[in-house]
């Protein structure tokens, strides 16, 4: 279902145009107000949706395949961490559904990785990546190498 | 022309397109390279790009060796056993053996994991997949990524790398354009890693008009990895090895949820369960080595995907369809029910849509599945890609060339859909892909590899002018004609792409040809991809956006050019399901127990195939 906006609640903002993974969010140059320029290369993400302040974007099913009379509208709340949805069915039956989106306030649990201590040689010589081995199995137990598995790679057609 | 020319220059890690693979080499470029400048450039945003735009469900690749579930090595059994045996087990067992880290640590930074009450582990959806709340799993990889990146340039279409005029086949960065402003935009950079994503709308769509945005993968995976990787030279390996997927009608909602967690199961337009009827013939094909319907059922052993759709496509075709996935059963459990509507919700919310235009409730009516129209990308049930070097503490001489996940244009790096060989990495393996990129790269700079590159302003006009020429040629020869579409002079993006579809539609083993081609096809289609070619010279875009359509056409066309190159050079049916060559319906081990590698001369064009050893991980069986 392709995007379209309502007339009466878009303010020509921009956040549907900066996001749109596919720049088919445009502003009309004589109304100022955003469109969807391209619905065959609209994929339906929601994208543009979740992040107009307004509420002026809606979807409505692809004219080839979907008939009229349905919504699926959304409410992505960064601050309480969640996004609810409601599908409403052509014959009016209403389904409602309610997701969180992070366990974390916004950022703050992501480290800054120039800040913390450099890698020495052995690390950077070995085969181990940021926070390894440590958090591959949250004990002290190492990296898998073909050694410990009782491995070898072997050319050809048999395995 | 008044676009002003920005160069970025002293770049030691440039990320083109920051998906989930070029986000996971930007966080990590950081801790290895403490003082090194990473630049990223995204045609898109990166808060919402790339396949994961709309979020997931499910991280399909989880091992769980910290409570014994599984271990690298059986991720790389399952995954050769999908794919028939073609996998680049060194670096499938490298991707496996550092997921975890990945995972744990998005959880860490607020990505909602499901867990099993009952063991206070991550709850399962399958042996592989474990459950998430992933509405916001894009934005919050994109901060990692911002966290560590001294630059990110949204909204570049990146359109060529630069190539290193003082040594033959090393990169020095790229160029592309903006897709706002229209400046040019240089990177010179001592390494690039790749992670602009796979292809989708090459082959011809089931949607028409205006539904042919809804196809499976991202309408806006445009094959750039793959365009830019050929057109640089680097050699690439199972182009062939397309993907096909059976998907809810219409929508493409993903299935894994539905088959693995809800236990819902399809039949035919009968009502009758129909894929066992099709092995006993399809075991003909391919032989029991890969089809051992017995042994699947006692050992749990997975039947391959593309023998999965074989059934399905053939069931069809016998005049049995429509095929049904039987949700009755299953959504009469409320949270069951809740789980499959939030499956939609939280990564292809088109299917919740459709179902509500449709009236389809599935707890009341059992939805109908289809096959797709074929895909070519590298991270799901299939391995397009990149030929890349693996680990030198696993992978054996053909295939190390002394940095991990480096292509063989020196300098130049890969990450999820961009390297090859690699299927069943999805979210999290392409994640991970690109730190372990990342972290060679650092490497490959501190060994001085990256010393004495030289980019020639020569070089920066040559491709300014090339970036340039869509908008050019539309403004001398729009006028030659009144009004309207229709130009003897050139034609548009969107006709473009219209006619790369049909043509790998009807001659590469699209939809309407029940996904069958042979050599006599694939040499005509071969013959008007080249005429093709001359066509895309005199593409004309009207505006900065169809300058965006004209360089995604022009990196997909490349991309199918390759996809028919490979096809041609396979001479047998690996993957029934995926593809047939009519003329050589049967698997032949014999022959083609390899792996395929292509290069393309960048400067006359011409293909080079070879075959390469395919080496299986061996030993203590489980
Ligand atoms: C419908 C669907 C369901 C899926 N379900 C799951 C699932 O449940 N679990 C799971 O783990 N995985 C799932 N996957 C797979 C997962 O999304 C991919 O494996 C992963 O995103 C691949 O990462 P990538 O970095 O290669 O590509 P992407 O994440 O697609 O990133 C590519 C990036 O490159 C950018 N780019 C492209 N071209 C250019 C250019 N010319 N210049 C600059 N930038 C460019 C794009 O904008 C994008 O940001 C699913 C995918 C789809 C489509
Ligand atoms: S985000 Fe909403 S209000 Fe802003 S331009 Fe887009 S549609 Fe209009
Ligand atoms: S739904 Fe997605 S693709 Fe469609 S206009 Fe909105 S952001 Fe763009």
């Amino acid at each position: 279902m392709p995007t379209f906006v309502y007339m009466t609640r878009c303010d020509g903002c921009g956040h549907c145009v900066d996001i749109c993974p596919s720049d088919i969010m445009h502003i009309d140059k004589t109304y100022r107000r955003a469109y969807n320029i391209e619905p065959n290369m609209c994929w339906e993400c929601f994208s543009c949706v979740k992040a107009c302040p307004q509420h002026a974007i809606d979807v409505r099913g692809y004219a080839d395949f979907a008939p009229l009379g349905h919504s699926v509208r959304v409410d992505r709340d960064e601050r309480r961490g969640t996004i609810a949805w409601r599908i409403k069915f052509r014959n009016g039956k209403e389904k409602e559904f309610l997701s969180p989106i992070t366990t974390k306030p916004w950022g703050q649990a992501i480290p800054k990785l120039a800040e913390v201590a450099p890698p020495q040689k052995e690390m950077r010589d070995s085969q181990l990546l940021y926070n390894e081995p440590k958090y591959v199995r949250m004990d002290d137990g190492g990296l898998r190498t073909l050694q410990d598995a009782g491995l070898k790679l072997k050319k050809g057609v048999y395995y | 022309m008044a676009y002003q020319t920005i160069i970025e220059d002293g770049i030691d890690i440039l990320v083109v397109g920051a998906g989930l693979g070029g986000t996971g080499a930007a966080w990590e470029a950081r801790f290895w390279g403490q003082n090194k400048k990473i630049v990223i450039a995204e045609k898109a945003n990166i808060d919402r790009s790339g396949a994961v735009a709309q979020g997931l469900y499910a991280i399909n690749c989880y091992m769980g060796t910290r409570w014994g579930e599984n271990q690298p090595e059986d991720h790389v059994r399952y995954a050769r056993i999908d794919l028939m045996g073609m996998v680049r087990e060194d670096l499938a067992f490298d991707m496996a053996r550092h997921v975890d880290s990945t995972v744990h640590q998005f959880e860490e930074w607020g990505l909602p994991i499901m867990k099993d009450p009952k063991t206070g582990r991550y709850l399962r959806e399958g042996r592989w997949q474990i459950m998430i709340h992933g509405e916001s799993y894009k934005p919050i990889v994109a901060e990692a990524a911002k966290k560590s990146a001294d630059k990110v340039f949204n909204r570049i279409c990146v359109t060529h790398l630069l190539m290193d005029e003082g040594r033959e086949n090393r990169v020095a960065g790229a160029v592309g354009f903006n897709v706002r402003t229209g400046n040019f935009h240089v990177f010179k950079a001592k390494t690039v890693v790749c992670g602009a994503g796979g292809a989708s709308n090459i082959f011809k769509p089931r949607s028409v008009g205006e539904g042919a945005g809804r196809t499976w993968y991202a309408p806006w995976s445009s094959a750039s990895a793959y365009g830019l990787l050929i057109n640089a030279g680097a050699k690439m390996t199972q182009m062939e090895n397309r993907i096909v997927l059976a998907r809810f009608k219409d929508g493409y909602g993903p299935v894994g949820a539905y088959f693995l967690h809800l236990k819902t199961y399809t039949q035919n337009g009968l009502g009758e369960e129909f894929e066992s009827r099709w092995w006993p013939s399809l075991q003909q094909m391919v032989g029991k080595e890969y089809l051992d319907p017995e042994a699947s059922h006692l050992t749990h052993r997975p039947i391959p995907t593309c023998l999965r759709n074989h059934a399905l496509i053939s069931e069809v075709n016998a005049g049995r369809g429509p095929i049904h996935m039987v949700t009755m059963r299953a959504f009469q459990d409320p949270h069951l029910e809740e789980v499959g509507w939030e499956n939609f919700l939280g990564m292809t919310v088109g299917q919740a849509v459709l179902w509500a235009a449709t009236d389809v409730d599935p707890k009341n009516e059992n939805p109908e599945l289809t096959t797709s129209e074929p895909y070519v990308m590298g991270s799901h049930a299939t391995g397009s890609g990149a030929w890349c070097s693996g680990p030198e503490d696993v992978s054996p001489p053909e295939y190390f060339w002394g940095y991990n996940r480096m292509t063989t244009v020196e300098g130049l790096f890969g990450a999820g859909d961009t390297v090859g060989g690699t299927p069943h990495a999805f979210s999290s393996g392409s994640f991970t892909e690109g730190r372990l990129a990342a972290k060679a790269a650092c490497k490959y700079i501190d060994d001085g590899k990256a010393e004495g590159i030289v980019v020639s302003q020569a070089q920066i006009d040559r491709l300014r002018q090339e970036v340039y020429g869509p908008l050019e040629h539309y403004r001398i020869y729009r006028n030659a004609v009144v009004a309207g579409t229709v130009n003897p002079h050139y034609i548009s993006p969107q006709q473009g792409l219209d006619r790369l579809q049909k043509l790998m539609d009807e001659y590469c083993g699209g939809v309407s040809a029940n996904y069958m081609t042979n050599e006599k096809l694939l040499n005509i289609g071969l013959k008007k991809l080249r005429i093709m070619e001359e066509d895309l010279e005199k593409l004309a875009a009207a505006d900065l956006h169809e300058l965006l359509r004209a360089w995604e056409l022009k990196h997909r066309h490349r991309a199918a050019e390759c996809v028919t190159h490979h096809t041609l050079f396979r001479k047998e049916t690996r993957w029934p399901g995926y593809y047939y060559r009519g003329d050589y319906l049967k698997l032949d081990d014999q022959n083609w127990h390899v792996l395929t590698v292509s290069r393309r001369d960048p400067k006359s064009g011409e293909y080079t195939m070879e075959k390469a050893p395919c080496y299986h991980l061996v030993g203590d069986e489980k």
